[in-house]
């Protein structure tokens, strides 16, 4: 309990000293507009790909929808802040994104995480693209055109915040009896249930749980670049979640936070190099998988029990 | 005594293969009996069956615990398992990326509550559940010399203790029924006596009954005190261990007929 505590405590001041390094740094002029808008971008990828690492790299379920949950919590922030432009509206309308995300997720969920691999792969592909094409052709948002002008609250300290809240609701729930639950279904369906467990259940949980997350970084994107069309929650931006996930690591946290900040500084570094970007980014993904194909960290987590404790021998797991 | 598992005339046809035909047995309270028979018999489909893994084309499994008789044919493998039936793979099946107290952990999901909230926002509750299961896990790891091993990743352990380990697993259910699939299964004779100090200690510290496949007949003899034959997916011959060595039918069964 207080070894517990003082983990804790630690975490805490990591997550506090970052919060005003990047506050000293913004006062001073070391970031500017230019680096702030790439900090943001980076956390809410983050956001996205720790949520789709929870289902890929922990339950073990390959889903290829996450933008249509982004797509969700993007058009419930934009609609509703377009008439409440207040904070409370903005709050508002990210638990309404959440409410809406989950409940698309379990009508989605319970009939595909039947499938395994591909065909669930298939499967959520083919859900998300429903999803963009419903708010294609409603009115209410816009249709094709898209949403502009909406207000925005989503600033830096915002998502930082909810970087920080929806990690650390994540990994918490990781270390619990749903979390140990959900890795045994990616170890070994068969010999979970066979101890007793509903693996459906467990799926769908972590299923809904990332389609959550998915929708508070769609909100916080729509409110921070104000503009959003459907074509931004294509099959492509699945895809690009998926390579920070394959990237830091299925099934490691930290390297989701690690990917996403080479990926961030390397898409910012590379701008100027205008068409060539795209070839130099794909080179180094290719290269990645072929050299390091269990991603940056593979399964490695950062963990101050670690660091604080006696080094263990090789070959054995953090807690 | 009385009968803890009922199991009549159980039969699954796979296309126009019969794998397991007219199949009758019983299992009474703290009995250790074993299920032997030739390579093909049918013995792995009558666990799964058992377990709920495949349904039976026809026939019926009573399951009487201490809430009633429950029929289990045609229940889902995770409902069976809740029940009180727990059991080891031929091919061993451990969670091989976590540690090995995770795997008891988890073999314990369905004894204990531990709420959404409490563990998300991680409330002092949830380190108290924590707390308590680990340390009954650790209990239980203890017993079976393997608490040195909790931290090591299931993959990472020898053979043998990997198949310690899956029964440690299977009992961290505090089942009622343990079925062991071939638990000496490319074992050398040295870890095979281990097995059967281990069973007999399972058996005399946990009150639990057993159902055991096994090859090694060594093994089958000296433990099980009943012994059910089974050939070509039908029952041929079921006795204590002596009426089974002296039985013709189960000799021909395995040595062939004589020229």
């Amino acid at each position: 309990m207080k070894a517990n505590f003082k983990y804790n405590i630690c975490w805490l001041i990591v997550m506090i000293a970052g919060f005003y390094a990047i506050n000293t740094l913004i006062l001073v002029g070391v970031i500017n507009a230019f680096i702030e808008n790439m900090l943001v971008t980076i956390g809410i990828n983050i956001i996205l790909a720790v949520g789709l690492n929870l289902v890929i790299g922990f339950a073990g379920q390959f889903s290829l929808g996450h933008a249509g949950f982004m797509a969700v919590g993007a058009y419930a922030t934009a609609i509703i802040t377009s008439d409440h432009a207040n904070a409370a509206g903005f709050w508002t309308s990210i638990v309404v994104g959440i409410i809406i995300a989950i409940v698309a997720a379990l009508i989605v969920g319970i009939p595909t995480l039947r499938l395994r691999g591909d065909y669930l792969a298939i499967a959520t592909m083919g859900a998300a693209e429903i999803i963009r094409i419903i708010i294609n052709n409603l009115k209410i948002t816009n249709g094709a055109a898209g949403m502009f002008n909406i207000p925005q609250f989503a600033t830096w300290p915002v998502v930082y915040i909810m970087v920080c809240v929806t990690s650390i609701l994540i990994v918490n729930f990781i270390h619990s009896r749903g979390g140990r639950a959900a890795m045994a279904v990616r170890e070994d369906e068969i010999a979970t249930e066979s101890m007793g467990i509903n693996t459906t259940k467990w799926k769908l949980a972590a299923f809904v749980f990332g389609a959550a997350t998915a929708a508070i970084a769609g909100s916080l994107q729509a409110s921070y670049v104000q503009t959003i069309a459907p074509t931004n929650y294509n099959i492509m931006e699945s895809i690009a979640i998926l390579i920070i996930v394959v990237l830091g690591g299925t099934g490691s946290i930290t390297g989701s936070f690690v990917a996403a900040f080479v990926l961030g500084i390397l898409d910012t570094v590379l701008q100027d190099f205008g068409t060539l970007r795209m070839v130099i980014y794909a080179v180094v993904l290719v290269v990645m998988m072929v050299f390091k194909p269990s991603g940056l960290l593979g399964t490695w987590e950062f963990s101050f029990k670690r660091l604080f404790g006696h080094r263990k021998p090789k070959g054995e797991t953090q807690a | 005594m009385s009968t803890i598992l009922k199991v009549d005339d159980l039969v699954k046809n796979f296309g126009g293969l019969a794998a397991v035909s007219n199949v009758s047995m019983a299992l009474n309270d703290d009995e250790l009996v074993a299920l032997i028979g030739p390579n093909g018999a049918g013995k792995t489909t009558v666990f799964n069956l058992l377990t709920g893994v495949i349904v039976p084309s026809s026939g019926a499994i009573t399951f009487n615990g201490p809430n009633g008789t429950v029929p289990i044919n045609g229940m889902k493998p995770y409902k069976v398992a809740n029940l009180g039936l727990a059991r080891t793979f031929q091919n061993i099946r451990l969670f091989k990326n976590l540690s090995v107290i995770d795997n008891v952990l988890i073999a314990m999901t369905s004894h204990y509550k531990e709420g959404f909230i409490q563990s998300v926002f991680r409330l002092p509750k949830y380190y108290k559940t924590e707390a308590r299961i680990r340390e009954e896990a650790i209990d239980l790891l203890k017993i079976f010399d393997l608490q040195d091993d909790i931290n090591v990743l299931a993959k990472n352990l020898s053979y043998g203790i990997q198949r310690r380990l899956e029964i440690v697993r299977g009992l961290a259910m505090k089942p009622k029924i343990l079925f062991l699939d071939e638990p000496a299964a490319g074992m050398n004779p040295e870890e095979t006596a281990d097995l059967t100090r281990l069973i007999r200690k399972i058996q005399r510290e946990f009150h639990i009954t057993v159902l055991l496949i096994e090859h090694d007949m060594s093994l089958v003899m000296n433990l099980a005190e009943r012994i059910y034959v089974l050939d070509h997916g039908s029952l041929l011959a079921e006795g204590t261990p002596d009426e089974i060595q002296q039985n013709d039918a189960v000799i021909k069964a395995y040595l062939g007929e004589e020229a």
